[in-house]
């Protein structure tokens, strides 16, 4: 592969060191090029007023279709809640070694959870979710380790009790599949 | 993950078929999706699914009834049904139709995680004990009945013939040949496999006791019936009961074996309730029971029933070529049991064993590999290790009697006579040894 970059999407407003520092993080666990860039959607077209979130397998399909030619990964940034129609709500979803991921930091924040507000939890969460569906359009499946950044979360303290690192065995896996 | 679990999707919803591929995907399931039930169905004709995720609720054939026509199809495939509005009814009619579990859309995550983690977790576990069973019936299979000769292939080619059908059987053969393992082959063999193998031994308990033990007996039937008790047949329902040493067994037991055989029920003793029981009969003798029969000490009608197929356990001296293998089963056996290195037997002691004639069998050959293995040096058994000499080799002993009978003659001859030295030796009252004496009409030499 000659372009190896990916491109970070951010939907809505995000500080720019934050996505500075989502796009360190990436970089450093990739060794890919990374940009960010503001993306532009009609996220009213994918609300659901039954269940008020946004349905995240539109929007994956809708960023896909948009954004996946401009580089080798791209990831769509939300900050809205995003549901699957099975599901009550997902943090975030990818294609299986496909091109196209998306991630939302709705769920992410402390004070959802009845919590004190702590901008380094929302950062470090962030990071580890982008990280995470990204390993997947890179082809990693879930993994058992318990500090792979690849284990499957569906809480948040599940995303806290892992490290936003891919484990030896994902990272020997990836580089299989690039090959 | 040991194996790929795989995922069988069904719904009419596009999204929900999606959403769930892309969920399950990305756990490393194998997934596939069916957008209604006929094509789900079809599906499963030629593909095989662990789980299988269906919507109760889809145009066309409904869940429910995919559910039951899976079940037919295919009674190990774990089903899970979704629905939009959880009904009890239609959760207790899923359930009661075989399904796994029963969710209700939208789930949890968390909620999907664990379904799938515990329908795994059977899909493992269910895994396992098929594994578990097999090996159990290659345990109690015939491996214990060693023997390339033509005598024991006729045997395993018998317990092959007679372990599927219900019929009676009766075993005979010398003691020690392996009448046993002969039973708990066929046993194994058989679709009772899961079931109870109870072995009696007949000949080890009085009439009353043998009664109590078969048929079981109520609290106070008699002193000492300080509880309700189950019966062997009792006990053996829907399996098999052996009854070793059937020759010895009274004329009255004859006659209520005979009933128990014919009705498959009894009474327990000091009860009046009837009570079934559906098992198999496997017989085992060292006594030739058509002769006692031309005798009448045994009864014909339950001859008749319980000899159905006859498997004849040849001994050990009719099969000589199999002692090679024997010892070195045994060997290995208790090499292991003792937790010791292999040992090796060298030549001339295998040649003294093939020569020997084994009035106890394979029973008396496995007891001088253990004791061998026992007092050998360790590393292989020599003529020395084996206590041939102390054994008396003769061709013309047959049965446990004639075995006995040699044996206080040779002790009364050792003792010139004197019963009370001889009785202490043989570690029997002098009273015993008299009886002996008089049984088989032993006198002093001139």
């Amino acid at each position: 592969m000659d372009l190896q970059n990916i491109t970070l999407i951010s939907f809505g407003y995000f500080e720019e060191d934050f996505l500075k520092n989502i796009a360190e993080a990436v970089k450093h666990e990739f060794r890919f090029s990374v940009n960010t860039k503001e993306g532009h959607l009609d996220l009213s077209e994918f609300y659901d007023p039954g269940r008020r979130q946004y349905n995240g397998t539109k929007l994956l399909k809708e960023v896909d279709s948009i954004y996946s030619s401009d580089s080798d990964k791209s990831l769509g940034l939300f900050s809205v809640d995003l549901f699957i129609p099975i599901l009550t709500y997902i943090f975030g979803q990818a294609f299986l070694n496909g091109r196209t991921g998306i991630a939302s930091l709705y769920r992410l924040s402390n004070e959802r959870y009845g919590m004190n507000t702590d901008d380094k939890f929302i950062l470090d969460r962030f990071k580890k979710e982008v990280i995470h569906e990204l390993g997947h359009t890179f082809g990693l499946i879930h993994c058992h380790i318990p500090t792979c950044v690849m284990r499957s979360s569906t809480y948040v303290e599940d995303i806290d009790q892992k490290s936003a690192n891919i484990c030896i065995k994902c990272r020997n896996e990836m580089n299989s599949i690039l090959i | 993950m040991a194996k790929k679990i795989s995922i069988l999707i069904v719904d009419d919803e596009e999204s929900v078929r999606d959403s769930l591929y892309n969920w399950f995907i990305e756990d490393g399931y194998r997934v596939e999706c069916a957008e209604n039930a006929k094509r789900a169905l079809s599906m499963l004709e030629s593909d095989c699914f662990d789980i299988i995720l269906a919507d109760i609720k889809m145009p066309g054939m409904d869940g429910l009834e995919m559910l039951r026509r899976i079940k037919l199809l295919k009674t190990d495939s774990i089903v899970i049904v979704i629905t939009a509005f959880a009904t009890v009814d239609t959760a207790v009619q899923a359930l009661k139709d075989g399904a796994f579990d029963y969710i209700t859309k939208p789930f949890d995550p968390d909620d999907l995680s664990h379904l799938i983690r515990n329908a795994s977790k059977q899909i493992s576990l269910t895994e396992e004990n098929e594994n578990l069973k097999k090996r159990v019936v290659s345990l109690e299979n015939v491996e214990d009945l060693i023997g390339n000769s033509e005598a024991m292939k006729k045997i395993l080619k018998d317990i092959e013939s007679v372990a599927q059908s219900n019929s009676s059987v009766v075993i005979t053969g010398e003691s020690g040949t392996g009448k046993e393992l002969v039973a708990r082959a066929i046993h194994s063999n058989s679709p009772r496999k899961f079931f109870p193998l109870v072995s009696v031994h007949c000949g080890a308990l009085t009439e009353s006791l043998l009664e109590s033990e078969l048929f079981g007996h109520e609290k106070g039937a008699f002193t000492g019936a300080m509880y309700n008790r189950k019966g062997r047949f009792e006990m053996a329902d829907n399996g098999t009961i052996f009854l070793d040493e059937i020759a010895t067994i009274s004329t009255k037991m004859q006659i209520d074996l005979l009933r128990v055989l014919e009705s498959k029920s009894f009474v327990r003793v000091g009860g009046n309730k009837e009570i079934s029981s559906d098992f198999r009969v496997i017989c085992a003798t060292n006594r030739d029971l058509k002769s006692m029969v031309e005798k009448g000490i045994f009864r014909e009608d339950l001859y008749y029933r319980l000899n159905v197929v006859n498997i004849y356990v040849p001994p050990l001296r009719e099969r000589i070529e199999d002692i090679p293998l024997l010892v070195d089963y045994f060997i290995k056996k208790y090499c292991i049991s003792m937790n010791r290195p292999p040992v090796a037997i060298d030549s001339a002691a295998l040649k003294r064993l093939e020569e020997f004639n084994f009035p106890g069998n394979v029973r008396e050959l496995e007891n001088m590999i253990e004791r061998a293995i026992v007092v050998g040096n360790g590393k292989k058994i020599s003529l020395k290790d084996l206590p041939l000499e102390k054994t008396i080799i003769s061709s013309s002993i047959e049965s446990l009697d004639d075995l006995e009978k040699t044996h206080i003659l040779q002790i009364l001859n050792k003792y010139n006579w004197n019963i009370s030295r001889a009785a202490k030796a043989l570690k029997v009252d002098r009273v015993t040894l008299y009886n002996k004496i008089s049984k088989y009409g032993l006198k002093p030499a001139d």
